[in-house]
């Protein structure tokens, strides 16, 4: 199977390698899939408590050329969003971004649920921290 | 030498055709055209006589009594069915059950379930964490319904050897038909029907130098006689086991490869080995927690599989990708979306057949290849691992089953 450009950029040059300590105030994280299934993806964001906005995101991934795309594609586009609007991210976006074929959605399918992961593991952390500083996080 | 790309090391899969091959069966094409059932002319003796010299060679190889012994099929997986369902329509009335492996090829595998559905018992026999089977699982699976015992001579992934002789010995003292599948090991390691006690054996061409498209099936003439039913009917071609015009060039080349391993395999499968263990001490030595697979020494000289934990074989291949060709056991590589059964009946878990990359090297593969296949194997797992969730996990001392993981 031959993988798109994307893919190939993403893999080769993967955006956003690495990990926060889940202590630093506004990290959330998600760790999704399994080893016995070949993909286990763990996306974090680090939302600033004032504004709302994930000022920075990281991913580490173990799975194929087009789950490290996916995760690498993801943190790319959670920088900068709010929490609302990181939520709104679906997998078919990446699909449709990478060009992964019907055989490599599930990879997609795992990134938006890796970031729906890392946006309650914050909302459970930090929820009420944000909202003390007058953001609604849902 | 120069390098060039990419570097072919998956030769479990398939081997490049020998020139010394292809050279041999162009004039079969054009001016040696004829067909070889043609009784009445020049051009159908000239074809017959080449399609039965071609059945010496491949006889000789696998050290078989009689030419005759020999039918050739389109490939490996068509020998197999016709071993396989030849010998179950043949002997239905003696019996109904087949002792095989887990670990076979798929042809002999879905022959066997596609047989169970139509009434048969298979039983599939569990192999060790090495990948060997043991005799004696073999001996407690017949029953007074055993009608064939068929066991792979070497795996086409971890290149394990099984205990082929004993095996044999087995089936003659219990009066049982005995197939082995042998597409891996014909040509590269000596393989003795006669002394191993084989009554069928499947081989195919374009594994051993030869070209694709076809193969053959062993059919024991003496000791016993054996009988298979034909799955095509026809003019009877094959001694009426396999009806179909013989290609007679294909067939030539088959011969021609047959008889050039036969000639070179003791020192080609010294110089393989010795490239193989290199190969794998670069590897082994220069990464933790890499996980050698099948067995050590019961092994094909040309195979070596590793299992690289907490990195997912498809991504290796890929960061190889315009450089070498190589396998994984990956369910991403796989047609069925499931890891390799292979690696999984070895019991080391389904992460690690994720994890596994085959190597196979070949008649053609130079020291300079294996230096920069290791090399870069290396580099390319260690840079997987940097991203690796699972490889910080362990870093950090967390037992990476103990946690729930959630399968999406």
């Amino acid at each position: 199977m031959a993988y798109s450009d994307k893919v190939i950029d993403h893999y080769n040059n993967p955006r956003n390698v690495g990990s926060f300590s889940k202590e630093i105030p506004g990290v959330g994280t998600g760790l999704v899939g399994a080893p016995e299934c070949g993909d286990v993806m763990k996306l974090q964001i680090k939302v600033n408590l004032d504004t709302g906005l994930i000022e920075d995101a990281k991913f580490k991934t173990f799975g194929c050329g087009s789950a490290i795309a996916s995760s690498s594609l993801a943190t790319e586009w959670l920088k900068g969003k709010s929490v609302e609007e990181a939520a709104k991210i679906k997998n078919t976006d990446i699909v449709n971004e990478l060009k992964l074929p019907p055989v490599k959605i599930h990879c997609s399918v795992l990134a938006e649920d890796a970031i729906k992961a890392a946006l309650a593991d914050y909302r459970g952390k930090w929820g009420k921290k944000e909202a003390a500083a007058g953001v609604t996080a849902s | 030498m120069a390098l060039k790309f990419p570097i072919f090391m998956d030769s479990h899969s398939t081997t490049p055709v020998d020139p010394r091959v292809l050279e041999a069966m162009i004039p079969y094409f054009t001016e040696k055209f004829g067909h070889p059932g043609s009784r009445n002319h020049p051009f159908g003796w000239e074809a017959e006589a080449a399609a039965d010299k071609a059945r010496e060679q491949v006889a000789r190889l696998i050290s078989a009594r009689d030419p005759k012994e020999v039918v050739f099929t389109s490939g490996g997986t068509e020998a197999i069915n016709l071993a396989i369902k030849g010998v179950a329509e043949m002997y239905r009335e003696k019996g109904t059950h087949i002792v095989t492996t887990a670990i076979e090829q798929r042809a002999g595998l879905d022959v066997c379930k596609r047989l169970e559905r139509q009434g048969y018992q298979a039983t599939y026999l569990p192999v060790g964490p090495d990948g060997l089977v043991d005799v004696e699982e073999v001996r407690k699976a017949i029953t007074d319904k055993t009608i064939l015992i068929s066991v792979m001579f070497a795996n086409n992934e971890i290149g394990t050897i099984q205990p082929i002789a004993e095996i044999g010995k087995l089936a003659k003292e219990k009066g049982i038909i005995f197939h082995t599948d042998a597409t891996q090991a014909v040509g590269k390691i000596p393989v003795d029907v006669e002394a191993m006690g084989i009554d069928l054996l499947s081989t195919t061409a374009h594994m051993i130098y030869g070209p694709k498209g076809v193969g053959a099936l062993y059919v024991r003439r003496k000791n016993p006689r054996v009988r298979i039913a034909p799955m095509i009917d026809g003019g009877g071609h094959e001694r009426g086991m396999r009806s179909g015009t013989v290609p007679v060039p294909l067939v030539v080349g088959f011969g021609k490869a047959a008889d050039i391993c036969g000639a070179v395999m003791a020192e080609e499968g010294a110089r393989l080995r010795a490239l193989r263990d290199k190969l794998q001490d670069k590897i082994l030595s220069s990464l933790d927690e890499a996980y050698l697979n099948g067995h050590p020494e019961k092994r094909l000289p040309h195979n070596l599989n590793i299992s690289f934990a907490y990195v997912e074989g498809e991504s290796v291949l890929m960061g190889l990708n315009k450089e070498a060709a190589l396998a994984s056991g990956s369910a991403c590589t796989s047609a069925t979306l499931e890891p390799s059964y292979v690696i999984a009946a070895l019991g080391v878990g389904a992460e690690l057949a994720h994890s596994s990359i085959r190597f196979g090297l070949h008649r053609f593969t130079t020291e300079e290849e294996v230096e920069y296949v290791g090399d870069r194997t290396v580099q390319v797992v260690t840079r997987l691992r940097e991203m690796s969730p699972l490889y910080e996990l362990a870093k950090e001392g967390v037992d990476i089953k103990s946690i729930q993981w959630k399968a999406s």
